[in-house]
C-alpha cells in the first residue's frame, strides 16, 4: 500500500510502485477528471500539480511522488488562482469539447500562481505543452489574462 | 455585427444538464442543480409530452430532448435555445436530455438517420425544433383559453406562462397539463416573427461547460460501472492482417493482468487497471499474419491516384460547353493534392461494454447513436431493445465517431469478458487504426480571356466515402460529398464541367474528417483562383469580385474581411522574413465566409501565421458567441492540417503514432483570430466545419503572395519554401 495526499486527503492505494499516477487517479481512486491523451507527455491532458508544480501524471510513477501533495482538477478550485481560472474559463466560454481543459486549467493555474501577471511569452511558455484539438487557444490566452486581472 | 471582443454576453442561468439512457432509467451524468430542484420521475400521465423533444411536468419543469450529440460544438445549447424560443420559456427553465438511440424519432433530416456531422445540426433542426416548440406552445395556449372560455388569439405567452391580458389571468405551463387532453396541435403552428426572438441571437452561456472546468463531466472514457475491468488492445499493425499466434505466458504472470483476449484481428489484455492492461500488452509476443495489403505504400497510392486522374471522370455538373470554352483564350492547368489525415480526437477511442446472456450495455460517445446500438446488437445477436447505449458527451468527434468500428471491436472483446470492461485505445492504436481523410487529387483547368475566366474544369479524384457510409446517396458514380462546394461555386462561370473519378486506396479505410468534401475542393478552387488572378494581372480580391456580381452575400463577406484585415496596406515582417496576405472565399455548408491570413515565411521555409480575419454570413445566428468559437477553433484545426497534417503508409503500416510525429498546432503557434458576423435573416447555415476548410487556402495564398511560390500540396513543404525543392516537381534543386 502506498499513501498519497490528493486534494488535501490521504488515500492508501494498492498499486505497483512503477504505476503512473494518471492510472492510479483514474482507475483506482476514481478521480477521472485527469485525462489520458497520449501517454508520452506530449499533450498535457494528464497535468496535475505536485507540490504546486504542473506535472504530467502519465509519466510519473507513484513511487516518485512520495508524500508530496497532489492537486487534481477536482481540487483546483480550492486555490484562489484555480478558482479565478475556472471562472474566467466560464466567463469567456473557453471550452468546446473540454477533454483537454482539465490539463489546460492545471497549467494555467500554476502559471498564475508563479507569475501573477503573465505576458504573452509567459503564456506561450507555460501553455504550449497542452494540446487543444478543438483549437481554443485564443480564448485560453484571453482567459488567463482576465483571471490575472481579476481581484485577488 | 459582432466582433470577437465585444460579443454581447447575456447569460441566462445555466440549467441542469442530464444525459439520457437508451433503455430503462435515466443515467444522470453531470448533475447540478442551479435552481435547487430535481427532476423527479413522473408517470407518463402526469406530464405533457406533445412530441419527442419536449416534456413538461406539473411543477413546470421543462425537459428538452436534444437530438444531436454534443462534442464541443455547442449544439446542446443552440438547439435548446431554438426549442425554448418557440415554446416561450426562459433558458433557465429547462433541463436537457440526450436523445436515446432512435432513428425514427431523432433522425437528422439531412441524412435520414441519427447522425451529428457535416455541419448539419442547425441547418437540419432549425425548423423542426421551431415547429416542435411552437406546436407545444399552441396546445398550451388553447388549453388555457378553453379553461378561461377565452379566445386563444387573445392570449399570449411569456416565460412559461399563458397570459390573458384582458382579464389579467395568468397560468403556468405546468398547471395546464391536465387541460391539454383533447387539445389537438395545429398542423402548421404559428411561428414567432424573427424580430421578436428573445433567446435566438443572444450569446447565452453554454449548458455543458460548467462541469468541464472541475473534472465532473463524465466522458465515455470516464465511466466506472461497478466491477469494471480495464482493457487495451493491439490491432494488426498492417492493414488487413490477422493474428497468427500469441504467446501470453509472460503477460498472464504480471500482477493485475486478468485475461488475454485473442480474436482474429485483435488482441486485448484485460486488467485491474489500464496500467496492468498496458503492461500486459507490452509483454505479449504476438505474431501477425500478413494480409493482402501488407505492401501498401503511400507512394504507390499516389501513383494509382494520379493514374486514375488521367482519365475523364463522371460528370457531376456541367454548365454550357466547357470543352469549347477551355480551347479559347489562355489555358492554365494545375493539380492540387491533399494527404491522408488522422482525426486525433483528444479523447482516444474507447467504449465500455457489459455483455450479459440476455442483454448488453454500452457506454460510449458516438456521433451515430443508433448505429452504435445496431452494431452491438449485430455482434451479440441480441434484439435492439436489449441493447442499452448510454451516450456520453464526446471529447472530440471531427467525424471519427461517425464510425462504429470501435464500438464493434469493444463489444467483440467484451463478449469474452465476465462483467463490464472498459476498452481504451492507446494514442498509438488510435492514430494507426483510424478511418482516414482520404488522399485527393484535384485537376484544375481554366482559360482566361480579357482578365476573366471563360472556361473551367475541376476533376476530383479520390475515395467515395458516401458509397460506404450512406450507400443510397451514392448515385450515378458521383460522390456528392467529394464534389461538394465544387458543384456550387460562389462565382458566376458560364462554361464549366465538374468531374469525379472514384479511386479507393487499397486497404486503407477512409472516412469523414472535419470539413468533409469542401476540405479538398475549396483548397483546390481557392488556390487555383489566386494563380489565375496572378496570370490575369489582378489583385486576388478584385479578380474574385468580378465574378460575384450576383452573389451579394459572398461579396459582403469579402469586403468586410478585406476592410478589417487592412488588405492592400503594407505588412511588416516581425522576424525578418517574407510576408504576405492571402484570401479564401468560400461558400459551403450553407455559409459564406471570407478569410484573410497574414503569414511570414523565413529563409528556412518555416511559416508563421500571425493573424486570421474571417467575415461570415451564416444566416440567422442562434448563439453568436458559439458561432465565433466554432470559427476560431475550426480555423486552428485547418491550420494544423495545413502546417503539419500527413499520414503516410509503408509496408502496410501507418508510420505516425503519437503527437510527436503527428503534430498539432500549439499555443505558441496560434495566430490572433478575428471573426466578424454579418447580420442576416436567411436560414441558418452550418458552422462547425466552416473555419476548418477556409483556413488552409488562405494560408497557402498568403504564402504565394509572400514568396511567389505556388504550393500545390499540403502540408506545406518547408524545403520548397526554403528553395531546396521545386514546388511543381518536388525534386531537390541544385
Amino acid at each position: 500500500m502506498i499513501t498519497l495526499h490528493i486534494n488535501g486527503q490521504e488515500k492508501s492505494v494498492d498499486a505497483p510502485e512503477d504505476m503512473p499516477l494518471l492510472w492510479v487517479l483514474r482507475d483506482i481512486v476514481g478521480l477521472t477528471g485527469t485525462k489520458f491523451g497520449c501517454g508520452i507527455g506530449q499533450c498535457g491532458a494528464c497535468t496535475v500539480h505536485i507540490d504546486g508544480k504542473p506535472t504530467r501524471s502519465c509519466l510519473l510513477p507513484i513511487s516518485a511522488v512520495g508524500g508530496r501533495p497532489i492537486t487534481t482538477i477536482e481540487g483546483i478550485g480550492a486555490s484562489p488562482e484555480g478558482a479565478r481560472i475556472q471562472k474566467a474559463w466560464l466567463d469567456l466560454e473557453v471550452i468546446q469539447c473540454g477533454y483537454c481543459q482539465s490539463g489546460q486549467i492545471m497549467s494555467a493555474t500554476a502559471l498564475l500562481a508563479s507569475t501573477p501577471k503573465p505576458n504573452d511569452a509567459d503564456i506561450n511558455a507555460a501553455m504550449s505543452g497542452n494540446i487543444c484539438r478543438c483549437g481554443t487557444y485564443v480564448r485560453i490566452r484571453d482567459a488567463i489574462k482576465q483571471a490575472a486581472e481579476a481581484k485577488q | 455585427m459582432t466582433a470577437q471582443g465585444d460579443a454581447p454576453l447575456n447569460p441566462g442561468r445555466r440549467a441542469v444538464l442530464k444525459a439520457g439512457a437508451a433503455v430503462g432509467g435515466a443515467f444522470v451524468l453531470g448533475f447540478h442543480l442551479p435552481l435547487g430542484r430535481g427532476a423527479p420521475a413522473k408517470p407518463a400521465a402526469q406530464r405533457f409530452e406533445p412530441n419527442a423533444f419536449i416534456r413538461i411536468d406539473r411543477q413546470g419543469l421543462v425537459t428538452l430532448v436534444i437530438p444531436q450529440v454534443e462534442m464541443g460544438q455547442g449544439i446542446y445549447t443552440g438547439l435548446a435555445m431554438v426549442l425554448a424560443e418557440e415554446l416561450d420559456v426562459g433558458a433557465n427553465q429547462v433541463v436537457l436530455e440526450t436523445a436515446p438511440p432512435n432513428d425514427k424519432l431523432y433522425a437528422n433530416p439531412i441524412f435520414g438517420l441519427q447522425a451529428t456531422g457535416g455541419s448539419t445540426s442547425m441547418r437540419a433542426f432549425w425548423m423542426p425544433m421551431r415547429k416542435a416548440g411552437a406546436s407545444a406552445r399552441a396546445v398550451l395556449v388553447q388549453a388555457a383559453a378553453n379553461m378561461w372560455k377565452a379566445d386563444a388569439a387573445a392570449c399570449r405567452t411569456e416565460q412559461g406562462q399563458v397570459i390573458h391580458d384582458a382579464s389579467g389571468k395568468k397560468i403556468a405551463y405546468g398547471a395546464l397539463i391536465d387541460h391539454t387532453a383533447g387539445v389537438t396541435a395545429p398542423k402548421e403552428p404559428p411561428l414567432k416573427a424573427i424580430n421578436t426572438f428573445k433567446l435566438v441571437g443572444q450569446s447565452l452561456k453554454r449548458y455543458d461547460t460548467p462541469d468541464k472546468v472541475n473534472g465532473k463531466l463524465q466522458y465515455g472514457i470516464d465511466v466506472l460501472p461497478p466491477g469494471v475491468r480495464f482493457a487495451t488492445l493491439a490491432l494488426c499493425p498492417e492493414f488487413g492482417g490477422k493474428v497468427d499466434r500469441v504467446d501470453d505466458a509472460k503477460a498472464r504472470s504480471l500482477p493485475g493482468v486478468r485475461q488475454v483476449v485473442v480474436l482474429d484481428d485483435v488482441v486485448a489484455v484485460v486488467g485491474d487497471h489500464m496500467w496492468a492492461a498496458k503492461q500486459g500488452l507490452a509483454a505479449l509476443d504476438i505474431v501477425w499474419k500478413s494480409g493482402p495489403h501488407a505492401t501498401v505504400d503511400t507512394h504507390e497510392v499516389w501513383k494509382q491516384l494520379r493514374a486514375a486522374g488521367e482519365g475523364e471522370g463522371v460528370t457531376a455538373k456541367a454548365v454550357g460547353d466547357a470543352t469549347r470554352a477551355l480551347s479559347q483564350g489562355e489555358r492554365i492547368e494545375a493539380d492540387f493534392e491533399l494527404p491522408f489525415l488522422a482525426h486525433a480526437t483528444l479523447e482516444p477511442l474507447n467504449a465500455t461494454v457489459h455483455v450479459k446472456p440476455d442483454s448488453c450495455e454500452v457506454w460510449v460517445g458516438s456521433q451515430v447513436l443508433a448505429r452504435a446500438q445496431a452494431v452491438a446488437a449485430k455482434v451479440t445477436g441480441l434484439p435492439l431493445d436489449k441493447v442499452t447505449v448510454h451516450n456520453h458527451l464526446i471529447g472530440g468527434g471531427f467525424g471519427r465517431r461517425l464510425e462504429v468500428d470501435y464500438v464493434e471491436t469493444a463489444v467483440r472483446i467484451a463478449q469474452k469478458v465476465e462483467g463490464p470492461v472498459k476498452v481504451v485505445w492507446t494514442r498509438e492504436e488510435d492514430i494507426q487504426h483510424d478511418v482516414y481523410r482520404p488522399v485527393y487529387q484535384d485537376r484544375m483547368a481554366a482559360s482566361l480571356s480579357g482578365g476573366r475566366i471563360v472556361g473551367w474544369r475541376h476533376r476530383i479524384v479520390g475515395s467515395a466515402i458516401i458509397a460506404r457510409w450512406l450507400a443510397p446517396a451514392f448515385q450515378k458514380g458521383v460522390d456528392i460529398d467529394a464534389v461538394d462546394a465544387a458543384v456550387d461555386l460562389p462565382y458566376e462561370l458560364a462554361d464549366m464541367r465538374i468531374e469525379y473519378v472514384r479511386q479507393e486506396p487499397p486497404g486503407i479505410p477512409t472516412g469523414f474528417w472535419r470539413g468533409v468534401g469542401p476540405n479538398n475542393t475549396v483548397f483546390a478552387i481557392e488556390s487555383f483562383m489566386d494563380e489565375l488572378a496572378k496570370k490575369a494581372g489582378k489583385d486576388p480580391i478584385e479578380f474574385r469580385r468580378g465574378m460575384l456580381e450576383k452573389n451579394p452575400r459572398m461579396r459582403s463577406a469579402i469586403d468586410l474581411a478585406a476592410n478589417k484585415s487592412g488588405w492592400g496596406q503594407p505588412l511588416a515582417a516581425r522576424h525578418g522574413g517574407r510576408v504576405g496576405r492571402g484570401i479564401c472565399a468560400q461558400a459551403a455548408f450553407g455559409s459564406y465566409i471570407a478569410t484573410i491570413a497574414e503569414v511570414e515565411v523565413d529563409k528556412d521555409g518555416e511559416v508563421r501565421v500571425h493573424r486570421l480575419v474571417s467575415a461570415v454570413d451564416t444566416g440567422i445566428v442562434v448563439n453568436p458567441d458559439t458561432v465565433i468559437a466554432q470559427l476560431q477553433g475550426g480555423l486552428i484545426f485547418g491550420l494544423t492540417a495545413a502546417l503539419y497534417g500527413e499520414i503516410t503508409v509503408q509496408k502496410g503500416r501507418v508510420q505516425q503514432s503519437n503527437f510527436h510525429n503527428y503534430r498539432m498546432l500549439r499555443m505558441d503557434e496560434a495566430p490572433a483570430i478575428e471573426v466578424y458576423l454579418i447580420p442576416s435573416t436567411e436560414a441558418p447555415g452550418g458552422i462547425g466545419e466552416t473555419g476548418t476548410t477556409a483556413g488552409p487556402p488562405a494560408v497557402r495564398n498568403a504564402i504565394f503572395a509572400a514568396t511567389g511560390i505556388p504550393l500545390r500540396r499540403l502540408p506545406i513543404d518547408r524545403d520548397v519554401l526554403a528553395g531546396k525543392k521545386d514546388a511543381m516537381t518536388g525534386r531537390k534543386t541544385a
